[in-house]
């Protein structure tokens, strides 16, 4: 196996402390990098040998706690999944999340996605009633794929940085929440699909998404939020005609 | 200063965390729980967790074989009478999380799936593909959604406990964001804050992994029990050590030295299986320390790979073919390519052994009671134990959910024994001091000790001495030197001085309940003459069943090293004997 390489790299920091910065402003620091790094190494570097006070979240280091998401060179990534190596040129831009007040530095407020993230009910609500006691629910494999790949989200937010749609209209719920219903929707031991409905079907739920398809390809988990959308609009124009053309059906 | 009053403060909000304050919300809608983490819930290092959580399912399993695995697993320092509840508990807690939502990869007739695990003898680890932690995590999180009186303070420190009157009746914390003490008030108060692996450079372990839950109580006055055992987990990546789960191997997955040979046969655990035919608790199949010490044998003997991370063993998966890579390891595979550049579909991954999870923890007693009156402790930041001195994989998951929830009931006990809580001008004084330690670190301007410099100081000490082999003058050398550290930290100095997000200071709060949990650590690892499970002494080689079968005490001192006292371990029915790993060899 081969040496490890390293590089000189200049990273420029956005920094903002509200107490004593009246705007933000870019700090730029000279990091001597293994090429195997990424980002967030570099950040670890800049806080225990050049400046303690940088802030920034993160904590795995392996892309499944959805901490230390930010913009690298003006893209939504996770800091511990943006490899130094794919960075070229000798320097990068570290930025905060876009679309997300700071609270300082390079971390931005996680609460307005909580809020829309408890609103869709992003939990089992039972079809049936059944105790602990009678044993597991059945579930096959078939059933499991069908909305799998939805529980893969790790909340890092990275979605919402990326979409067009909620720079624009900040009530949208967005696509991490929105698809966070659609997984309990699509859960074959779930009945909660209506209560849920109210919040996704409205003006700021699913109807709200311009279809740009950012969200999905920013995703590290390939949640692919942008599907799960276009699988709840579709489901809900088949709800709409229910309603309104056949109302003796059932929706 | 902000009073917060809740009827059961939560500290930490993972796994055992949230069960925890789910238990509370259902057992009682009235009780005002506050659920206080230095994180989100979803951020908390529950989540890295992958290979599964072991309950008894299926009809080839008994709840007899779960407790001898996990007794002789923990070289008979586990409470036989906690290991009983725990796997008795164990299969409704799991089901319990299905019925919430958790998704667990299945059988073709839709019942939940079971892989095999180290040192387990029969296939009964539940998992969700490689990701388990993570939905067991999201799953519990989501549900916890449901609970308007489960009030959440995400990213709060808590920096003390408050005791008055021999009671724990709240604790302190720092609101992040803002950099303000909170008061809380509570008649109860749970810890479920993980453990402390970050005190060694090279972990598994999350960045949030300070021991902070630990030295919280410590400091209170309630004891750290068997602190010395450290597990290290055998397959990390040798760059960065991230997780390879132990699945890698209950799929199929062999070690190899340099020679191509499968050198766990020389340790103990052959015969040598066929490849593509794991036999359970054999080979590969062996628990996480016996495979740890026998990498560090290879290492001796000159057996092993070198890179540029340091001499590696190597784990081969290509045999198990793409599709079940895919489909039972995608973490591990993305983990892998991306981490290291290199595919296990194609080769060989070169790993290492890597501190993983810490045994010890808050001493309680099977009811997740401490020694100090309304604390209660859960998940890897207590000691219950059950997990003796050497934990098997997938029984901590189940933990989190068993204890999680003990402890909840435990506190609602407590609660009901209707104490009168002390004074609240006796309350805001404890508070007032917390607050003023705090203080003290801002407006001390003199200090000439750097927070990232002792920790490295720190971990170079953790790594050389208290790391697989442990020998009585590097214990001895590590004791001195991590008294020293906790001397020259009163000397630390804050760069930064501002209050919004501060993480210098939570680095040095950070540090701090490391250095504290690294000096339980090392006295309890010099005191101990003997050779059990994850503690390995080249100076005392044998397990000392006449004089060690007990748990270590550590009790906090200021500025002296603990006071260590022994407690005799709980054996109902299994007394101590061999550790069999070699499977068919009968």
């Amino acid at each position: 196996m081969s040496e490890l390489q390293q590089r000189q790299i200049q990273l420029e920091v956005l920094r903002y402390n509200p107490e004593t910065d009246t705007a933000p402003r870019y700090q730029t620091y000279s990091v001597p990098c293994l090429e195997e790094w990424v980002v967030l190494d570099a950040l670890n570097y800049i806080k225990d040998h050049l400046d303690p006070t940088l802030s920034y979240r993160w904590s795995c280091h392996m892309a499944v706690c959805g901490s230390c998401g930010m913009m690298v060179n003006g893209e939504p990534k996770l800091a511990c999944k943006a490899f130094i190596h794919e960075y070229k040129e000798g320097q990068i831009k570290v930025e905060p999340m876009a679309n997300f007040p700071i609270e300082r530095d390079l971390v931005t407020s996680v609460e307005d996605f909580i809020t829309k993230l408890a609103s869709v009910k992003p939990y089992l609500i039972p079809k049936e009633d059944k105790p602990v006691s009678a044993g597991e629910f059945k579930q096959t494999p078939a059933e499991l794929k069908k909305f799998k790949q939805y529980t893969l989200c790790i909340n890092c937010m990275l979605c919402y940085a990326a979409c067009p749609q909620y720079a624009l209209v900040p009530e949208f719920l967005g696509p991490a929440a929105i698809s966070m219903a659609h997984r309990y929707n699509q859960d074959s031991r779930d009945g909660g699909r209506d209560q849920r409905q109210e919040v996704i079907a409205s003006d700021e739920g699913v109807w709200e998404c311009s279809f740009v398809g950012a969200c999905s390809e920013v995703c590290p988990k390939h949640v692919d939020p942008a599907g799960a959308l276009q699988q709840i609009k579709v489901a809900s124009t088949i709800d709409w005609y229910k309603e309104h053309l056949m109302p003796w059906m059932k929706k | 200063m902000e009073i917060i009053k809740a009827d059961v403060a939560i500290v930490g909000a993972g796994g055992a965390g949230l069960r925890a304050a789910i238990a509370l919300a259902e057992a009682d809608p009235k009780l005002r729980i506050a659920l206080i983490s230095k994180v989100y819930p979803m951020r908390s290092h529950t989540c890295a967790a992958e290979g599964g959580a072991a309950g008894v399912i299926k009809s080839d399993d008994s709840l007899d074989l779960h407790f001898s695995d996990t007794v002789g697993g923990g070289d008979w320092l586990s409470d036989q009478d906690a290991v009983e509840y725990f796997i008795n508990e164990a299969p409704k807690e799991l089901t319990q999380l299905e019925h919430w939502g958790c998704p667990w990869s299945r059988e073709a007739d839709g019942s939940v799936a079971v892989r095999p695990f180290g040192g387990m003898k029969i296939k009964r680890t539940w998992y969700a593909a490689d990701k388990s932690g993570f939905h067991i995590l999201h799953t519990l999180f989501q549900t916890s959604l449901k609970y308007p009186s489960i009030q959440r303070f995400d990213e709060y420190y808590a920096t003390d406990l408050l005791v008055e009157d021999g009671r724990c009746q709240g604790l302190t914390a720092l609101e992040i964001r803002s950099g303000e003490m909170k008061q809380f008030q509570a008649g109860a108060v749970i810890i479920a804050a993980g453990g402390g692996g970050k005190m060694f450079p090279f972990t598994t372990n999350g960045n949030i992994k300070t021991g902070d839950g630990m030295a919280l109580a410590y400091r209170a006055g309630t004891p750290l029990k068997d602190m010395e055992f450290v597990q290290y987990h055998p397959t990390g990546l040798p760059n960065n050590g991230i997780l390879l789960t132990e699945g890698c191997r209950g799929e199929g997955g062999v070690l190899f030295n340099k020679d191509g040979r499968r050198y766990l046969q020389d340790y103990g655990m052959g015969p040598e299986t066929p490849i593509g035919q794991p036999v359970l608790k054999t080979m590969e199949l062996g628990p996480r320390d016996r495979l740890s010490q026998a990498f560090w044998g290879e290492q001796k003997k000159g057996n092993t790979v070198k890179t540029p991370w340091g001499d590696c063993v190597l784990l081969d998966m290509r045999h198990l073919g793409e599709k079940k890579i895919d489909e039972r390891l995608p973490l591990v595979r993305d983990l892998c390519i991306s981490y290291l550049g290199m595919d296990p579909v194609k080769e060989p991954i070169p790993i290492r052994p890597v501190v993983h999870y810490m045994m010890g923890g808050i001493h309680t007693d099977v009811q997740a009671a401490t020694r100090l009156p309304g604390l209660f402790a859960a998940g890897e930041c207590a000691c219950v134990s059950i997990n003796g001195a050497n934990r098997l994989g997938s029984n901590s998951l189940t933990e989190l959910l068993v204890f999680g929830r003990r402890a909840a009931l435990s506190a609602i006990a407590h609660l009901q024994s209707n104490q009168v809580p002390s004074s609240d001008t006796a309350l805001a004084a404890k508070a007032k001091e917390s607050q003023n330690r705090i203080q003290a670190l801002f407006d001390k301007s003199n200090g000439t000790e750097s927070i990232s410099g002792l920790r490295q100081e720190m971990m170079d000490t953790m790594e050389e001495n208290v790391g697989i082999y442990r020998t009585g003058e590097g214990l001895a050398a590590a004791c001195e030197k991590i008294a020293e550290l906790r001397q020259r930290y009163a000397n630390i100095t804050l760069t930064d001085k501002t209050h919004v997000y501060n993480t210098d200071l939570m680095q040095a709060l950070e540090l701090g309940s490391m250095l504290d949990c690294a000096e339980a650590v090392t006295v309890g690892a010099r005191d101990r003459k003997e050779s059990r499970g994850a503690h390995q002494r080249l100076d005392f080689t044998a397990r000392d069943d006449e004089n060690l079968l007990k748990h270590s005490l550590a009790h906090y001192h200021p500025t002296e090293p603990p006071r260590i006292e022994y407690l005799d371990v709980v054996v109902t029915k299994s007394k101590p004997g061999v550790r069999d790993y070699s499977g068919a060899k009968k």
